[in-house]
Order: structure tokens, then C-alpha cells, then sequence
């Protein structure tokens, strides 16, 4: 089911998932500031849309500084290991029938393989920059991205089983009859916190803390090198909200309006959904974060792979 | 769990919640009367200054941002030969205001006086002074006064009775 025109496929989702990003920086400050009742940037263009584009070439006109005191090759190679990890999973997100560029038989373990080494780029990051500020904060991301991990990919596996493929097209495909969030929704709710801890966002931002950390392990970047972990961040976050709706939401699936109009929508809910966490809730302190990963979340996961499993064995 | 729920709840229900922003330059906000801003020299009814350069606001400055040279005209009146007030140094704390004898010296509700250079911000009498009483409409120092000076001597001022004759030994 790949696209007759491949190389459109790629363009148009590579020029898509970097337009969405970037617009998420204006997104994200209209929404946090509607919550806060402000109005944030509305003074670019229309609605401050054009912020963006002023943020965007300030950050291109900004000294690319490397401290003396870094590891050079490996501080220049960090921000690049996110922004790749992150679009290469973009690859097998199917958009809309046809519109995919690769439909990989394994599609959902490549996602979890690349957010896996999504982390390195953080832990690279933080040790490279020789700042005890930024190791810490690498530290605590190596720890909290690799317990997370763990129930991130348990979670998933009701999906695949309930499906019986790894395949995204063919897991949306599977939900014709009924939306997974309803049979999996421990899994939903357990993939949207793992989500959100591997994204790295409020309330699971402990490797980059500001109010602990200065900024963590992206404490000494600065220029379009901080540039990139933040397009990677946000790219992370569309490429969880699109995973979400793949997976739970029926990715493209809904009456009336296009397919690809439906995948849009469900994706900005759930990127929408993202920020008003943000909005809402506090920082968990480190111990909790890992008590509540290894000690609640992943037995949850345990239970809901066994109990699904159980059930399709029973039904089949 | 339920909390964490119910905050997030909240904060959604702020989606419908009127913005506090004042949008600024296109919205003024409202400055009272006595709103202490930018800081005036005013005058006197009959236009002239109600300086008469004591130095009691210079002293009284915490930041000693008021600079003041005395001198005297033709009629013994006196007045500042310059006045100069560092507005990058004020902190408009009043007072100044508090501490003018003649109701010269007043705080008034304007506080956009930004600049791109700070020299533009050392403002000299001319830029102080302005054609009204200001604050204090129909008070003239040197009419209650009983100070002496040119055109208006002892016992002439309003309110005022013709000094004692000890001359006399009339009571």
C-alpha cells in the first residue's frame, strides 16, 4: 500500500511533520497563554502567526558557540541524533491510504527501536557538555526514557495483539469495526503518560528542569544547536499524538470528511491535549517518577498485555 | 489520580474565561489623578514660576537625581537658573512633591518618556516648565507670602494685616 509517487510521500510528509513542529512553538504559546488567560504573541501577522518565522531567523542569526570545555565532536553530533531518530520515524506513520512512505512489516517496533536511540542524543548531549548541570540532566533523562520505555512497548502490545500485526496500516486498518482506545484503554492511558515521559514535556520534563537544572543537558547550546533539540522535542511530540491516533484513535478513519483531514484533526487534539498538561500539572520529583514507572505503570502494563492476551485466546 | 484529573479540568474551563492582558500601546490603562510620573515645573496664575529654588526637593531626593543653581531677579524674587531633574536616576517616589513649599514641583500621571539615549533622558527647565498651575489652581506663593520683594511689600499679601508699628504705643 506505499504511494504511487514516493517521493511526493516523502516531501510532503518531511515539509509536513517540520511545518507542523515549527508551528507548534506559536501553538503552544497561544494555548498555554489562553489557559493562563493571556494572549500570547499576537502581534507578527495574523494572530502572531508570523512569530515563528521571526523566532526562526533569530535562531539562524545566533553565535553557534561551542564552550572550550566540551567535547566537541560529540556536542556538534547530539542535537543531530534527535532531529534524525525522530524524522526517520515519520517514515512508516501512515498519514492516509497511499500516503506513507515506507509500510514497513515492523512499523511499530521501528517507532519504539528509534525513540529508543532518541535517547542517546539527550545522554550524549549532557555528558559532551562537560556542565554537572547538563549531566545531571542527562542522567536523569537515560534513566527516565529507559524505565519508561519498557511500559511504553508493553502497552502496545494489546494493540498488536488485538490487530495481529506490527504494520500501522494494517493496525488502522484493524480498527474499521471499533476504535482500540475502548478494548485497550489501560493501554491508552498507559502509552499517553509513556508518551509523554519519552517526549520529555511537563510533567515529565526532569532532564531539562529549569528551575533545578538551568536548562539540563541542553544547558550550553545555543544557537540553531538548541534550535534542533527543540524542533526535535516538538517533532516528538506530533510523532506521539500521531502514534496515539494510529494506534488507539483510527488513525485515518472517520465519515464524511477526507481521510487525511480526519488523521489532522485527531493529531491536534491530542497535541492540543499535550500542552494543556503542560499547562496544568507540576514536576514530579525524581524518586516518583521512577517508583511510579517501575512499580505502578509497568505491573499495569504486565496485567493489561495478560488480560488481552487471555481474552483473544478466549474469543479466537 | 482524581486531583490530577480535576486540575487539569480546570484549567481547561480557563479556555472560556475573559483575558486579563491589558493590551497596552493600542489600550490605555487607566491612571488616577495622583498617579506619580513624569515630574513638572508649574507656574503660577499670572505665569510666573512658582520656583523659588530652596532646594528642598534636591535635598529631599533619595537619589539625588535634582540639580538646582539659586539666583535673584530685578524684584529680589528668587528663582532656579537651572533646574535639571535625571529622570534615569528618579524613581518617581513623590517626594519631591511632598517637600515643595510652592506647589512647584509636581508628579503627573504620564510614564512614557522612554529613550534611546540616556542623555535624552536629563531633562533642563524648559522641558519641565509648563503654562499652567497644574495640581493647584489659583495658588500663587508669593501673594500669601509675607516675604518682601520688589512691587509688593510687608503686610501686603492676602490674608495678611500691615505690620506691627513698634513706634506706636497704640494697641
Amino acid at each position: 500500500m506505499t504511494s504511487p509517487y514516493p517521493m511526493l510521500s516523502v516531501l510532503g510528509i518531511l515539509f509536513g511533520a517540520l511545518t507542523i513542529a515549527a508551528g507548534l512553538i506559536w501553538l503552544e504559546r497561544r494555548l498555554l497563554a489562553l489557559w493562563q488567560d493571556r494572549y500570547g504573541p499576537n502581534r507578527v501577522g495574523p494572530f502572531g502567526l508570523l512569530q515563528v518565522v521571526a523566532d526562526g531567523v533569530k535562531i539562524f542569526m545566533k553565535e553557534d558557540w561551542v564552550p572550550p570545555f566540551a567535547d566537541k565532536p560529540v556536542f556538534i553530533l547530539a542535537p543531530a541524533i534527535i532531529m534524525v531518530t525522530v524524522l526517520m520515524s515519520f517514515a512508516v506513520l501512515p498519514v492516509a491510504p497511499g500516503i506513507i512512505i515506507s509500510d514497513l512489516n515492523i512499523g511499530l517496533l521501528f517507532v519504539l527501536a528509534l525513540s529508543s536511540l532518541g535517547v542517546y542524543s539527550v545522554v550524549l548531549a549532557g555528558w559532551s557538555s562537560n556542565n554537572k548541570y547538563a549531566l545531571l540532566g542527562g542522567m536523569r533523562a537515560a534513566a527516565q526514557m529507559i524505565s519508561y520505555e519498557v511500559f511504553m512497548g508493553l502497552s502496545l502490545m494489546g494493540v498488536v495483539l488485538l490487530a495481529g500485526s506490527f504494520s500501522l496500516p494494517a493496525i488502522v486498518e484493524a480498527q474499521r469495526k471499533i476504535w482500540f482506545v475502548i478494548p485497550q484503554f489501560l493501554g491508552f492511558v498507559l502509552f499517553l503518560i509513556a508518551g509523554l515521559a519519552e517526549t520529555r514535556r511537563t510533567p515529565f520534563d526532569l532532564p531539562e528542569a529549569e528551575s533545578e537544572l538551568v536548562a539540563g543537558y541542553h544547558s550550553e547550546y545555543s544557537g540553531m544547536k538548541f534550535g534542533m533539540f527543540f524542533v526535535g522535542e516538538y517533532l516528538g511530540v506530533t510523532l506521539i499524538s500521531a502514534m496515539i491516533t494510529v494506534l488507539f484513535f483510527g488513525g485515518w478513519l472517520g465519515p464524511v470528511l477526507p481521510p487525511i483531514v480526519w488523521f489532522l484533526l485527531k493529531t491536534f487534539f491530542f497535541i492540543s491535549f499535550f500542552i494543556l498538561l503542560r499547562a496544568s500539572l507540576p514536576r514530579p520529583r525524581f524518586d516518583q517518577l521512577m517508583s511510579w514507572g517501575w512499580k505502578v505503570m509497568l505491573p499495569l502494563a504486565l496485567v493489561n498485555l495478560v488480560v488481552t492476551g487471555a481474552m483473544v485466546l478466549a474469543w479466537s | 489520580m482524581l486531583s490530577i484529573l480535576k486540575t487539569i479540568w480546570y484549567v481547561f474551563l480557563h479556555t472560556f474565561q475573559k483575558r486579563v492582558t491589558v493590551q497596552y500601546p493600542d489600550e490605555k490603562p487607566y491612571l488616577a489623578p495622583r498617579y506619580r510620573g513624569r515630574i513638572i515645573l508649574s507656574r503660577d496664575p499670572d505665569g510666573g514660576e512658582r520656583c523659588v529654588a530652596c532646594n528642598l526637593c534636591a535635598v529631599a531626593c533619595p537619589v539625588s537625581c535634582i540639580a538646582l543653581q539659586a539666583t535673584e531677579d530685578e524684584n529680589g524674587r528668587r528663582f532656579p537658573e537651572f533646574f535639571r531633574i535625571n529622570f534615569s536616576r528618579c524613581i518617581f517616589c513623590g517626594y519631591c512633591e511632598e517637600a515643595c513649599p510652592t506647589y512647584a514641583i509636581q508628579l503627573t500621571p504620564d510614564f512614557e518618556m522612554g529613550e534611546f539615549h540616556r542623555q535624552n533622558l536629563v531633562y533642563e527647565k524648559e522641558d519641565l516648565l509648563i503654562n499652567g498651575p497644574g495640581k493647584y489652581p489659583g495658588y500663587n506663593f508669593w501673594r500669601v507670602a509675607g516675604v518682601q520683594i520688589g512691587g509688593k511689600d510687608k503686610g501686603q499679601a492676602a490674608h495678611e494685616a500691615a505690620p506691627v508699628d513698634i513706634h506706636s504705643l497704640l494697641p
